[in-house]
């Protein structure tokens, strides 16, 4: 690296560097030991039960976990930059019941009925960023509210109750049942919004600028980034993936579910976001890592389901999962054990 | 009422105060006190005066248990003493007066006062007939009873009455040595008035009293003796009573300058920065431009707006009213994105608290800014970014291996050269920098003395925000003098010295105190100090 240009800011040309960094330094310790854990958790119930790691188990897991999956990487997006959304699974339970509903007062327009999903989505996501920057109201504080409010919305418009049926229309069908070269719609929509949201983080000029108001929010601030209409667009964008998510929902279940599918994902995904690497202070984070503890979580969820194991000690073992990551987070950063965390 | 309301003015014990003897502070390689002694006897007021890093806060610190000496010992009463903790120093009747004390917002003065020894009853509940009862009585004995109400709730308080419940804590310790810092910076005058009664009393009671000040009037009002530290040993004591600030001014200053500043002479005609009578809730009426290749220092004591100032140009804190200029044309700036689109840069105070992204490497730290000229679409050109980061680490000499570094593993002096080189390339016309070395070491200093010298000479307006004045004198082409929000003064290189640069940096504006009427002292205070005529 010795040759430079000699003219300072000349924006012209520059030598490519080629840089060959080794497959392992680039996945991180982290996220090698997220891929440890898994092969662990695969490897325990693949013993235990032989129909574990079958084609069609994996396919079952993964499906299972594409809805998580699609929260946890806009959950990713939120966290890097400092907040936090607690009303995804609200959201999606909203957007999932207007999806359904709008399909049939619409006179089953699959179309319309999805629209109508993803502009509900768009507002709830701008009245929750709107309340945090310009309400300066706290994050968390927010979003719970939005989790107990959405909630309530939708189940006032649906009467409490599944509404619509999708499944006579090809196009839900496709999304929840359909395949593409092999593998579910599902899952390759969570790989769009997975690459989409990857490259914009790590190659934009956008993604620098949201770990940029994550990491100190003053110099961000001071070297001119408009925090307020990033985080306005980041709640924005929760609000579009978890309409897509609400859909996606519907399409599966045949139904618009006010409450039911959706309830406790937000949990789902913030612990996979923690596990996955992301400070919940903000400022570091990534896609790759977040996705891989969501692979964790699903394998862990349907293992023990399959060994027969009582979903209450599942959500203990949620629980106990996301405030171990937060520990281990808090290890590494030499946190001082005085007084209440930030 | 048991104790009697008043008593008579000696010492409740004989002693002869404190006293540091040969104390020597080292901060690793770092010499901030070379062997200071000093004595603060009993019943007089001491001022300890001297520039920002003569050692003064350093002393306070030793003296009230914060800083261990590395060499040399503190007296009290004659008998040597070692505080372990500022507890320590406490127990033994040692106490500072914070600028802003701790106070606990939302219960009263008095649990305020005797917080962490609330007196109890059983099943530790709060004893609130005896709390009630030795507040009464302290404050009676201390002459204290119509100053403060003890129901009153902390959150309410004034810094005036913060400062007190400061004292009344100190005091109900049975204090030897009191010391204030800065005492008066966040009080109102008639507030000033009042704490300038109450250490008048403190004194007659036989306290021994530092007063760390850099107001001139104050000083002279209040001094019985006035010490003086200068590169961190003592530069003597005079007698408050016959001296003049001309001569505190002239022990204070007086050494010679480093060789450490690159001379030039770059300064061209045309005026980059213009600001005419700008006012903002921190700064008053400030005038004055900045020509192409100038280097402008604004000079003055800490809090004198500054900072404030400089975040004002950067589009951080609104205008009031008046005007900024940018190569004749005028700004409007709603943000720090407006300046920095019109050309304008800004290196803050602090640089990890304002200008840093710690966990982020050399490069991303050095882009940020530039990002939109380093862009295709929206995708950062990887490979240009690369360079150009590089480029700009090799020229400021930036000590790391590789520029994928975090930027929190650097030393300060390199932290502070990642900030110049964000705005090396985006090559404002306009660069503020406040305090730009701050805490790093000398060899770092004199590097980013090259680097402001070359930027004058690609023509960048610099203004150069430092407490420093042998800094100040070895950077600038002009001095702007500041003070309390104000300009009081402006310069030209061949009339500052340090010794008038101090001048109008304390050139006290406190004029109505003296001719203020008797002290408010025993009034219970109204909140009229505030939109006074000025």
């Amino acid at each position: 690296m010795t040759t430079a240009t000699t003219s300072p800011a000349e924006t012209g040309k520059a030598p490519e560097k080629a840089h060959a960094r080794s497959p392992l330094a680039a996945l991180g310790g982290q996220n090698l030991s997220l891929i440890g854990a898994l092969v662990v958790v695969l490897g325990l119930f693949g013993a235990l039960n032989e129909n574990y790691l079958s084609w069609s188990n994996i396919q079952v897991i993964a499906e299972a976990a594409t809805i998580t999956g699609l929260l946890a990487v806009v959950q990713t997006v939120v966290i890097i930059c400092g907040g936090l959304d607690i009303s995804v699974g609200s959201q999606a339970g909203l957007a999932s019941v207007v999806s359904a509903m709008a399909f049939t007062s619409a006179g089953s327009d699959p179309y319309l009925g999805m629209g109508a999903a993803l502009v509900i989505g768009v507002l709830v996501g701008i009245v929750n960023g709107v309340a945090i920057v310009y309400g300066r109201v706290n994050p968390t504080i927010a979003t719970l509210a939005g989790l107990a409010a959405y909630k309530g919305v939708a189940q006032l418009v649906s009467d409490g109750r599944a509404q619509g049926y999708v499944l006579n229309d090809p196009v839900f069908v496709f999304l929840g049942r359909g395949k593409v070269a092999g593998l579910p719609v599902m899952i390759w929509i969570l790989i769009a919004v997975a690459v989409a949201v990857h490259v914009m983080l790590r190659y934009t000029d956008i993604g620098r600028n949201l770990y940029a108001i994550g990491g100190n929010d003053t110099a961000a601030r001071l070297a001119g980034i408009n925090i307020n209409k990033y985080l306005v667009a980041v709640y924005a964008l929760i609000g579009v993936v978890a309409a897509v998510a609400g859909i996606l929902l519907t399409a599966r279940t045949g139904s618009g579910q006010p409450v039911s599918g959706s309830e406790g994902l937000e949990l789902k995904a913030i612990t996979a976001a923690a596990l996955g690497g992301c400070a919940l202070k903000g400022g570091k984070g990534g896609v790759g890592g977040t996705l891989l503890a969501v692979a964790l979580l699903g394998a862990l969820e349907n293992g023990l389901t399959v060994q027969g194991i009582n979903t209450f000690w599942q959500n203990v073992a949620q629980g106990a999962l996301l405030v171990t990551a937060v520990v281990i987070q808090q290890r590494r950063n030499g946190e001082r054990a005085v007084g209440l965390p930030h | 009422m048991t104790t009697p309301g008043t008593r008579p003015p000696t010492p409740t014990a004989p002693g002869t105060g404190v006293a540091v003897e040969n104390v020597v502070k080292r901060f690793g390689a770092v010499q901030a006190l070379g062997g200071v002694t000093l004595t603060f006897p009993p019943g007089q007021v001491t001022a300890l005066m001297g520039e920002n890093g003569a050692g003064k806060s350093t002393l306070l610190k030793i003296l009230t248990g914060d800083h261990q000496p590395t060499e040399g010992r503190v007296l009290l009463d004659g008998a040597p003493v070692s505080f372990a903790s500022p507890q320590d120093a406490r127990k033994a009747g040692i106490r500072i007066i914070p600028q802003e004390p701790e106070i606990i917002p939302h219960v009263s003065v008095a649990e305020n006062v005797y917080a962490g020894s609330l007196p109890r009853k059983a099943g530790r509940r709060l004893d609130r007939a005896e709390l009630r009862r030795r507040i009464h009585a302290d404050l009676t004995r201390l002459g204290f009873e119509k100053v403060i109400d003890p129901d009153q709730i902390g959150s309410e308080l004034t810094p005036a009455q913060r400062q007190l419940v400061e004292i009344l804590r100190a005091l109900t310790g049975d204090a030897k040595v009191i010391a204030f810092d800065e005492p008066t910076s966040s009080l109102a005058e008639n507030e000033a008035e009042a704490l300038f009664a109450l250490i008048g009393r403190l004194r007659a009671q036989g306290i021994a009293i530092i007063y760390v000040s850099h107001r001139m009037k104050e000083i002279f009002r209040l001094a019985d003796r006035i010490a003086v530290l200068r590169d961190g040993a003592s530069a003597g004591v005079l007698d408050a009573a016959h001296t003049t600030e001309g001569e505190v001014v002239r022990m204070m200053v007086g050494r010679d300058l480093s060789s450490l500043f690159v001379r030039q002479d770059v300064a061209r005609d045309e005026v980059v920065l213009e600001l005419d009578g700008v006012t903002t809730d921190d700064v008053t009426d400030i005038s004055l431009r900045v020509r192409a290749g100038e280097v402008v220092a604004l000079a003055g004591l800490m809090g004198a707006g500054r900072s404030e100032l400089g975040l004002a140009l950067a589009g951080d804190r609104p205008l009031r009213s008046g005007r900024i200029t940018l190569d004749g044309r005028p700004l409007r700036l709603r943000s720090p994105k407006d300046a920095i689109g019109a050309g304008i840069g800004l290196a803050p105070e602090e640089r990890k608290a304002q200008a840093l992204f710690l966990q982020r490497s050399i490069r991303d730290n050095t882009s940020l800014v530039s990002l939109e000229r380093l862009r295709r679409m929206r995708f950062v050109r990887s490979g240009q970014e690369k360079a150009v980061a590089q480029d700009f680490s090799d020229r400021l000499r930036v000590r790391t291996p590789s520029i994928e570094h975090e930027v929190r593993k650097l030393s300060g002096g390199n932290q502070q050269k990642v900030v110049l080189a964000r705005w090396l390339l985006r090559r404002p016309k306009v660069l503020i920098l406040d305090e730009p070395t701050r805490g790093i070491d000398i060899g770092a200093k004199a590097e980013i003395y090259r680097i402001i010298a070359d930027l004058a000479r690609d023509g960048v307006a610099l203004l150069v925000i430092s407490s420093e004045l042998p800094e100040v004198l070895g950077l600038a082409d002009r001095v702007v003098v500041m003070q309390n929000g104000r300009i009081t003064g402006e310069l030209d290189r061949t009339e500052a010295t340090e010794e008038s640069i101090l001048n109008l940096a304390m050139a006290d504006d406190l004029a109505p105190l003296d001719a203020a009427p008797a002290p408010a002292a025993d009034r219970p205070r109204t909140d009229s100090a505030h939109g006074g005529p000025r």
